[in-house]
């Protein structure tokens, strides 16, 4: 026994959790959102994101092996960019597409850049921008909810438009709140229903894999920034409520600007990266092209993630002036 | 409840140990007294192998200010001073005496009690220095250094640190429950020192007895006002700054010492030393250990002599029930992996950890995902990850920038990494190669 003791530095405990059990809960917090994809949109919604998870491991495992890496797929990541990429395409389009698009998110963005970690673009946000630059109509047929989408093959379906871009039109029927909050509108498979995405960011709250403050401050500027600027008769007459309730903004905020990887690390730095990707949205969603903006928005700031942890460094502990308090 | 900012809420693991009195253990047939047990020069042996010697005679004097002096914790004579293993892993010069069995005192433990209100302050410091006292808790920082800050200082508050916030050590605990009197003489003796009323005793809330038992020993006690603190439960609460800032309210300035800021902190095991030497003439020859862990059969706590293996007291207390893949002196947290058990028992021993395989196993790292949770528990607020790198890449310049100066090594970035990197066993390197360095 005597020469055979383990002689290491303190300390010599270590905590429960580990890179495999943090992914298992965004899994776990994103099944709400899958499950509300499939109810508005049907089975073709589970298949997108069966071939995206799919995919995504398959590119790691592949990729991995050809380098001769230890494999990486155990820890769940590739399954979480597969899931988070399902969750950011319509339910109608093409199965080669959303294979590509997984590719695309694994091997460019994240393994190119030295894999787990390395990473600075969210990779399934990416990859977003990547098949909405190569495939714009494919990637904007919204299937109209409660309407069948064949499995292969979709030209015929019933498309309609999503609440942002009716808005933008300035349609005169716009759908009601509960229809927004409970997600029966047109977008992408996991963006629509607000309270599938509330619940599960709830869980990764509780499970305290997130921090509140990035999605509360992101969520709260782009309300503001609508309700002030966003209305057609001046200022402060914006419909905030209608704008948190439609688009990406939920799902960005609580799955994607939570990213640990592309996001700030430093508590000041999230604030700032928050705030960044709040204002950027308006800005988009207000006087951009495109009826959305929380994909970029976020893709933007995940480029200024290493200046904001630069200026944004905690204050040494005693730092500040004495204070007397007893 | 009172606490500071940051911090891990690591399993207690306490309870095993903490309903099981202090049970004296008798020394074995040989002991062994390392000729460095604090911070600063060792001590310089003053006998010589086949000298006879009595229980709390003196054989090591201190080499200097920041220094201690040491004491047979038995009778019988000096067998060798040689090197040996001491647990930090370094051979070095020690003192070997062999035990008769008689525990014959030396004549200076036989004089009477003292009344502790009669003696000046300088005969105070004396008798604490003389008596070997140092920083209980494991740092071992010499006590009479401690307790003669510049005469420039003003010191505010005396703070017994009680927090005990290691899992698995229950010594403090059980000091406090069997023996508040010690404590509370100890602490009214550093009052007397710095000519203060107020004292304060700091308690984590995991430990309501302790609190309950204190709070009813310090109504009654004449001697002074002592107040009983109770803290949230967290780790590192018994760290130096963190205990002030949780006390006091006051932020200890970086690269400061907490007598600069008005306060004195000291282990609950080195005040009572300083009753029972200040009283009761009694060097430090025992201190009080919890035994746990997996491997061990019956975790303890023994108050053991000074110099005994670590091997006689496992064995003492019921041995093993498997095999044992590593030795922890001290608590998990911070605690030293000692090369092998018959290391002995020094004056900063609060513990001895017996860790099975399972224990034991060390995880591989993966990369840092930069989830930023190392720097939600830094109680300094500093950036473990960037000092991580930083160390790795042997960028002392960079670690200087990131203040590695703050650090105390209480380990909290790397029990909470979920990427299970080593920050602060990097930090820990580097910072004996940037010492090598400036040399």
């Amino acid at each position: 026994m005597q020469d055979m003791l383990t002689v290491s530095h303190a300390p010599h405990v270590a905590g429960k959790d580990n890179l495999k059990s943090i992914m298992l809960d965004v899994i776990i917090a994103l099944l709400p959102a899958l499950l509300a994809g499939c109810l508005v949109f049907g089975y073709r919604a589970l298949a997108v994101a069966v071939v995206c998870v799919l995919f995504a491991v398959l590119a790691e495992f592949i990729w991995q092996k050809l380098l001769k890496k230890s494999s990486t797929i155990s820890d769940l990541s590739a399954v979480v960019t597969g899931l988070l990429l399902a969750m950011n395409l319509p339910a109608g389009i093409p199965l080669w597409i959303a294979a590509i698009g997984s590719v695309f998110a694994i091997i460019v963005v994240k393994q190119f850049f030295g894999g787990i970690g390395h990473n600075f673009m969210n990779p399934a946000l990416a990859a977003r921008a990547f098949l909405l630059a190569s495939w714009s109509l494919a990637m904007t047929t919204w299937p109209e909810p409660g309407t069948a989408i064949p499995l292969f093959g979709g030209a015929d379906v019933v498309t309609s438009a999503t609440p942002l871009a009716l808005y933008a039109e300035g349609a005169t029927e716009l759908p009601s709140y509960l229809t927004l909050f409970l997600g029966k509108t047109g977008g992408c498979i996991g963006e629509t229903s607000a309270l599938a995405i509330l619940l599960g960011g709830a869980y990764l709250f509780i499970t305290k894999v997130i921090r509140i403050r990035v999605p509360l401050i992101f969520i709260s500027t782009v309300a503001l920034g609508t309700w002030i600027f966003g209305g057609s008769e001046g200022f402060f007459s914006g419909d905030w409520l209608y704008q948190i309730l439609s688009g990406g903004l939920m799902l960005g905020a609580f799955f994607m600007a939570t990213d640990y990887t592309t996001t700030p690390f430093t508590p000041k730095g999230q604030i700032l990266f928050a705030l960044g990707c709040g204002i950027l949205t308006v800005v988009i969603r207000l006087w951009g092209g495109y009826p959305e903006g929380v994909s970029y928005s976020i893709l933007l700031m995940n480029i200024a993630s290493p200046l904001l942890d630069k200026v944004s460094a905690p204050r040494r502990f005693g730092y500040k002036k004495t204070k007397e308090v007893a | 409840m009172k606490t500071f900012r940051g911090g891990i809420h690591p399993k207690g693991n306490k309870k095993q140990t903490a309903q099981k009195a202090i049970i004296d253990l008798a020394p074995p047939k040989e002991l062994v007294f390392p000729l460095s047990q604090h911070i600063g020069a060792p001590s310089v042996a003053c006998v010589k192998p086949g000298d006879t010697v009595l229980m709390g005679q003196k054989i090591a004097d201190a080499n200097g200010f920041i220094s201690s002096s040491l004491h047979s914790s038995v009778s019988g004579t000096v067998k060798a001073i040689e090197k040996r293993l001491h647990p930090n892993g370094v051979v070095m010069e020690c003192i070997v005496i062999e035990n008769d069995g008689q525990d014959t005192p030396a004549p200076e433990l036989l004089q009477p009690e003292d009344d502790y209100h009669t003696l000046s302050k300088e005969e105070i410091l004396k008798r604490i220095r003389e008596a070997g006292i140092v920083g209980m808790g494991g740092a071992g920082f010499p006590t009479h250094a401690k307790l003669s800050p510049p005469p420039e200082a003003k010191i505010d508050y005396v703070i017994v640190n009680g927090a005990e916030c290691e899992p698995y050590l229950t010594s403090d605990y059980r000091a406090m429950l069997e023996t508040p009197d010690e404590i509370l003489d100890g602490l009214a003796i550093i009052l007397q020192l710095f000519s203060l009323k107020t004292g304060y005793i700091a308690i984590e809330d995991n430990k309501p007895d302790a609190i309950r038992v204190m709070t009813e020993a310090a109504k009654v006690f004449t001697n002074a006002d002592i107040r009983i603190v109770p803290l949230k439960t967290k780790y590192p609460q018994g760290a130096e700054k963190q205990i002030i800032r949780a006390v006091t309210g006051r932020k200890t300035k970086p690269e400061t010492l907490p007598w600069q800021n008005g306060c004195i902190v000291n282990n609950i095991d080195t005040v009572a030393s300083i009753a029972r030497a200040v009283i009761r003439h009694k060097p430090i020859i025992t201190r009080i250990i919890t035994l746990g862990g997996a491997a061990l059969k019956n975790p303890t706590n023994f108050r053991v002599r000074l110099g005994t293996p670590f091997s006689h007291i496992i064995d003492a207390s019921g041995g093993i029930v498997c095999e044992v893949k590593k030795i922890i002196m001290g608590g998990p947290m911070m605690g030293l992996a000692v090369p092998n058990a018959d290391v002995p028992v020094v004056k900063g021993t609060s513990g001895i950890l017996l860790f099975d395989e399972k224990q034991a196993r060390l995880d591989n790292e993966s990369p840092c995902v930069r989830c930023s949770k190392c720097l939600y528990v830094c109680p300094m607020n500093l950036q473990p990850n960037l000092l991580d790198t930083a160390a790795r890449n042997d960028d002392f310049d960079g670690l200087v920038k990131l203040h590695i100066v703050d650090c105390m090594e209480c380990g909290s970035c790397a029990y909470v990494c979920p990427s299970r990197r080593r920050q602060v066993q990097q930090i820990k390197v580097a910072k004996v190669k940037m010492k090598a360095k400036a040399q």
